[in-house]
């Protein structure tokens, strides 16, 4: 793996605001996962060579942090929240619609590689529960209803 | 009756307060001019004053904290704003972030200012991407107004702000934990030292404080000490962003004087239990705060010292309201996974501890556990007690103990077996 030129220019202003290359694990972890969708071994070689690191210290960093897909996921990632005030509001109900309509379990993903489903725990959204988080965006106030016409829009635009 | 106050929620309803124009059309950096007339010395003695607390639920004086940073060191000094909310039940940094950012921003302006840094970081929790984006173009704003970057306010002072994002760990809300996230590490509490100091970041003095703490120092710069103190209560002053979620009518955030009556709290804010039921019982500040039965609800204040004299605590005010007709089994085995799931292995009492108690509570949900079952978890909970680097396994123990020993008949109920 290698970061792209545009990724480069972005490390390198990253440089300038931490005092020392190590703290910049984490950043590269991040745009590794966006640039290939999932952090392989060989990204981990290439991050642990700007971050003055072994590859196996910024393995043990990567594995560490629930967010790092250190596998492939599918297009749409689905984080549904599974901790106590998501649960108080139908949370279960939220789950099992998702395992109906995409015909997986927790920590799988559909045949098409559209769809990974994750539980996970709190997402800091207690107020708008239940909720469950799709890439980078919220789905707050979820409803059974609600779930299959998400998945229903996702699928389309694909 | 509940007296409304809005000290650090004022702009949340104005629309796209999150935009510099509108901020600054309601206030945002109006004491800037002031800043300048003191020196830092002379803030931090304000903030101390102003009986400020940290808001992110432990409850210290923020200026004895800011105290601690050395004004005149040959080491740079950093500000880190804690903006990992991932305590179950809070949701309150993500309003401020996303409905009005610059005042955040404006805090940490003062708060720079008053330390001697010149470099702060946001560490936000890696879900809160959106909101992120939200606060990333506030700076952003900030940067092209010159109120951030070289020469701000062309007042000769440098000061940058740096969001680093998290990915997923709990544990990384803990003040040192975090500074080992943001040096690139694994998540790992440190052990705390034997006399007060400050944190460290890469070995330089460094200032750790929650986004809402920051968000406050705004107002006190603004109105002196006096002004913050004439809110809340003689030890807890000023106000909070409590919350409100579970079997409640409306939930939320909104923003309360330290000492307001919970029950009227919950009645005004939350407009009682949803769908006219009973209540049974409240966390009052967090997942890892001890539950409150609803008798011992009716007569509480919501300030540190009342639920302290509990044998509770304020946490971060994060408010989770169970009704009547709740199990409190499950609702224990879905928090006991929650600790299980983020413990960060560092410290076998805990990452053992909330393993075995996470398999007992499953064989008593199973029916397949026995009383002695029941003891074996209080006693686990004793024994995580006070033996880890962090309060994380007190936190745990706690939150098993308020449980069973509020709630042991339910649990009895599941025994079926000698």
């Amino acid at each position: 793996m290698t970061f792209s030129s545009k990724n480069l220019q972005k490390i390198e202003q990253l440089k300038k605001k931490y005092p020392k290359v190590e703290a910049l694990t984490l950043p590269l972890l991040w745009i590794v996962q966006y640039q290939e969708g999932y952090i392989s071994l060989d990204a981990i070689k290439e991050v642990a060579k700007y971050c003055n690191k072994s590859a196996m210290e910024v393995y043990s960093v990567a594995s560490f942090y629930t967010m790092f897909n250190l596998q492939p996921v599918g297009k749409y990632h689905i984080q549904v929240c599974k901790t106590l005030s998501c649960k108080l509001c139908g949370q279960e109900d939220i789950f099992s619609s998702l395992k109906n309509i995409l015909d997986i379990n927790t920590n799988q993903t559909t045949d098409d590689n559209l769809f990974t489903l994750s539980q996970v725990e709190c997402l800091g959204s207690c107020g708008t529960s239940p909720v469950m988080e799709i890439n980078d965006k919220y789905y707050e106030n979820l409803t059974p209803q609600k779930v299959e016409d998400i998945i229903n829009d996702l699928s389309k635009k694909s | 009756m509940i007296k409304e106050v809005k000290i650090v929620s004022k702009n949340f309803d104005i629309p796209n307060s999150h935009n510099i124009e509108v901020a600054l059309k309601n206030g945002r950096y109006s004491s800037i001019d002031k800043l300048w007339s003191y020196n830092n010395q002379d803030i931090i003695d304000i903030v101390k004053d102003s009986g400020l607390r940290g808001k992110g639920g432990g409850g210290a004086s923020a200026g004895d904290k800011w105290a601690l940073m050395p004004l005149d060191g040959d080491k740079p000094n950093y500000l880190v704003i804690n903006c990992d909310e991932s305590e179950p039940g809070t949701f309150k940094d993500r309003e401020i972030i996303s409905k009005d950012p610059h005042l955040l921003i404006e805090g940490i302006i003062y708060s720079a200012y008053a330390i001697n840094s010149h470099q702060a970081y946001i560490y936000i929790r890696g879900e809160y991407k959106e909101f992120q984006d939200i606060l990333q173009s506030a700076i952003d704003e900030a940067y092209s107004k010159n109120f951030l970057g070289e020469n701000i306010f062309n007042r000769g002072y440098n000061l940058d702000i740096t969001i680093h994002r998290g990915a997923g760990a709990y544990i990384c809300g803990e003040k040192s934990a975090l500074l080992e996230s943001l040096e690139g590490k694994r998540g790992h509490p440190r052990l705390k030292p034997h006399q007060k100091e400050p944190e460290w970041y890469f070995d330089n003095p460094t200032l750790v404080n929650n986004v809402e703490t920051i968000a406050s120092v705004p107002f006190i710069i603004n109105n002196g000490a006096e002004a913050y103190k004439s809110y809340g209560t003689e030890l807890s002053s000023g106000t909070l962003l409590f919350a409100l979620s579970g079997h409640i009518k409306n939930r939320g955030v909104y923003e309360a004087e330290f000492g307001t009556s919970m029950m009227d709290y919950i009645n005004h804010y939350g407009g009682g239990i949803r769908d006219n039921k009973k209540l049974k019982a409240v966390i009052p500040g967090g997942a890892s705060t001890t539950i409150l039965t609803a008798k011992e609800v009716e007569n509480i204040t919501l300030d540190y010292e009342s639920l302290r004299a509990i044998g509770s605590s304020l946490g971060t005010g994060g408010m989770i309201i169970i009704d009547e007709d709740t199990n409190m089994v499950e609702a224990l085995k879905n928090l006991v996974e929650f600790y299980h799931h983020e413990s960060c292995g560092q410290c076998t009492p805990c990452r053992e501890g909330s393993s075995w108690v996470d398999t007992i509570m499953k064989s008593i949900l199973d029916g397949v556990a026995n009383n002695r079952d029941i003891d074996k978890i209080l006693e686990i909970a004793n024994t995580m007690n006070g033996k880890t680097v962090c309060v994380f396994a007190p936190a745990l123990a706690d939150v098993i103990r308020g449980f069973i020993l509020k709630f042991r008949d339910e649990f009895e109920g599941y025994i079926k077996v000698d």
